[in-house]
């Protein structure tokens, strides 16, 4: 895949609850290219987490076009199991499966839907745990874990489907103050590897140091978009300006 | 209370007269064996029947409105079945399991003249109304964030349910369904009835031919108490070698 191809695509994005009372997502258009970080911020509530789980479809679309590697992946007919296996996922709350040891969480995917076999798996796994400071969690169970190492290893487990994307759903906001650093790192590399990445945060350094774009959110739109340093240093808008006013 | 107060002499008489005269005791070994019999197909049943139920129900909860959205066949389908099943659950949860029990014997299957497969089924059908919403209980007890963790790796509906969430849910639902067992096993002692003789009954029939009102009961009510122990102990040793796993 070439850099500058368009990833990911969204055309008129609207996502409305109680019958258009509330509006998560009024109007949104969007371009990802690959190899690109790109970075979402914005109040509370302005449809920032809605827009990222739209992506993989975790949230359906009241109206709009999704467009992955270019393939509509909103429309009905299409098998959108097969596109999230490209599209890598990571939330807040870690979400590492609590019945699975911390090896099979990483290896269950890759063995029953990329049918790998167990040692191919688990070869990977190891690799992946040693990337991230953790091969000795692999027989651990998620709730020996601190929150760090749970969303390091959240990471991983999706690392290890080869994704095309990854998402990120506000992946330190509950951890720690001392946690954060070890997920972002891991992050910061991932990102160093080229990986293309969308990341819904309010971590405003990280959006400056590794970020190639920054969104700016507010009532279920995109206000404002531009390169980070640009961005942080003189926003255009007011709507940005008493935001970053007010987290900075 | 003088009853209450035998002297040992008196008790080996009592015992005598109760169990060992006329082979009585073959009554209560008998009537043991039956609902013994009866609880382990009805709960078999029940099972069945839970996870039929408890299936539809979630599925269509978790569903309905992606389904709704595509249209179809699938969403007329589930949700029919939906209401089937919601049918069901509130008909055998809304009347007693005794009337349940005499409609299944003397108007569903009133040519049958063993009332033991008819008890197996009645139970059966009854209990599943109870273990399907355990078993839902349990599928909605487990965080949603396991569901979308699994989806968003690219696992379909069924086989998240097959490797997260069904394994988490069973965990969480063990002591219900122990709890649930022990109802069935004694809600069996009903059916007498319909005319079976199992434990409960033959307790009474020795009742009635030796005038003892109180070692034939005591011993039915013992045997019960004994069963519901050792269940409950097997029961115990399930969920903790269960929850070692995450610790």
């Amino acid at each position: 895949m070439n850099a500058n191809d368009v990833l990911l695509k969204v055309v008129g994005l609207k996502k409305y609850y109680k019958d258009g009372a509330v509006k998560a997502l009024d109007g949104v258009d969007c371009e990802i290219h690959a190899g690109e970080v790109v970075v979402i911020i914005g109040p509370s509530g302005c449809g920032k987490s809605t827009f990222l789980r739209s992506l993989n479809l975790l949230e359906l679309p009241t109206a709009g076009e999704i467009y992955f590697e270019g393939d509509k992946i909103n429309d009905p007919r299409i098998d959108i199991n097969l596109h999230r296996q490209k599209i890598g996922m990571v939330f807040q709350q870690f979400n590492l499966f609590n019945n699975l040891d911390i090896l099979s969480n990483i290896t269950l995917a890759p063995m029953k839907l990329l049918k790998q076999s167990r040692a191919e798996a688990e070869k990977n796994a190891m690799e992946l745990l040693e990337r991230i400071g953790l091969p000795d969690k692999a027989r651990n169970y998620p709730s020996q874990l601190s929150g760090g190492q749970k969303q390091r290893i959240a990471i991983v487990r999706a690392l290890a489907m080869k994704p095309d994307v990854m998402l990120f759903d506000e992946p330190t906001s509950a951890l720690d103050p001392e946690m954060v650093g070890e997920v972002l790192d891991v992050m910061k590399e991932l990102a160093r590897s080229g990986m293309t990445m969308v990341v819904v945060t309010h971590e405003m350094g990280f959006a400056r140091e590794v970020g190639s774009r920054v969104l700016f959110m507010e009532g279920g739109r995109i206000v404002e978009e531009n390169e980070p340093n640009t961005f942080f240093a003189s926003p255009a808008t007011q709507r940005a300006q008493d935001f970053l006013s007010k987290v900075l | 209370m003088n009853h209450l107060l035998l002297d040992v002499g008196n008790f080996s008489e009592q015992f005598k007269l109760n169990f060992i005269d006329d082979e009585r005791w073959k009554w209560i070994v008998q009537g043991l064996l039956v609902t013994l019999e009866i609880t382990a197909v009805a709960l078999v049943i029940g099972i069945a029947i839970g996870i039929v139920v408890s299936a539809v129900r979630s599925s269509y909860d978790k569903n309905k409105e992606t389904m709704k959205a595509r249209g179809g066949v699938g969403y007329a389908l589930l949700s029919g079945a939906n209401s089937v099943c919601r049918l069901y659950l509130t008909i055998i949860r809304g009347t007693p399991t005794v009337v349940q029990l005499l409609i299944f014997y003397f108007i569903i299957f009133s040519g049958w003249r063993n009332g033991v497969p008819v008890a197996m089924i009645s139970f059966g059908i009854n209990s599943g109304a109870y273990v399907a919403e355990i078993f839902r209980s349990g599928i909605m007890s487990v965080d949603e964030g396991q569901f979308e963790a699994s989806r968003s790796l690219g696992f379909g509906y069924l086989s998240t349910m097959r490797y997260v969430v069904v394994p988490q849910a069973f965990k969480a639902v063990l002591p219900a369904l122990g709890n649930e067992f022990i109802v069935l096993l004694k809600e069996t002692s009903i059916a007498g009835y319909v005319g079976i003789m199992d434990l409960t009954k033959a307790g009474d029939l020795i009742r009635g031919r030796t005038f003892s009102k109180l070692m034939p009961l005591i011993a039915v009510a013992l045997i019960y108490l004994t069963l519901v122990m050792v269940l409950t102990w097997a029961l115990g040793l399930l969920e903790r070698r269960l929850r070692k796993n995450e610790r």
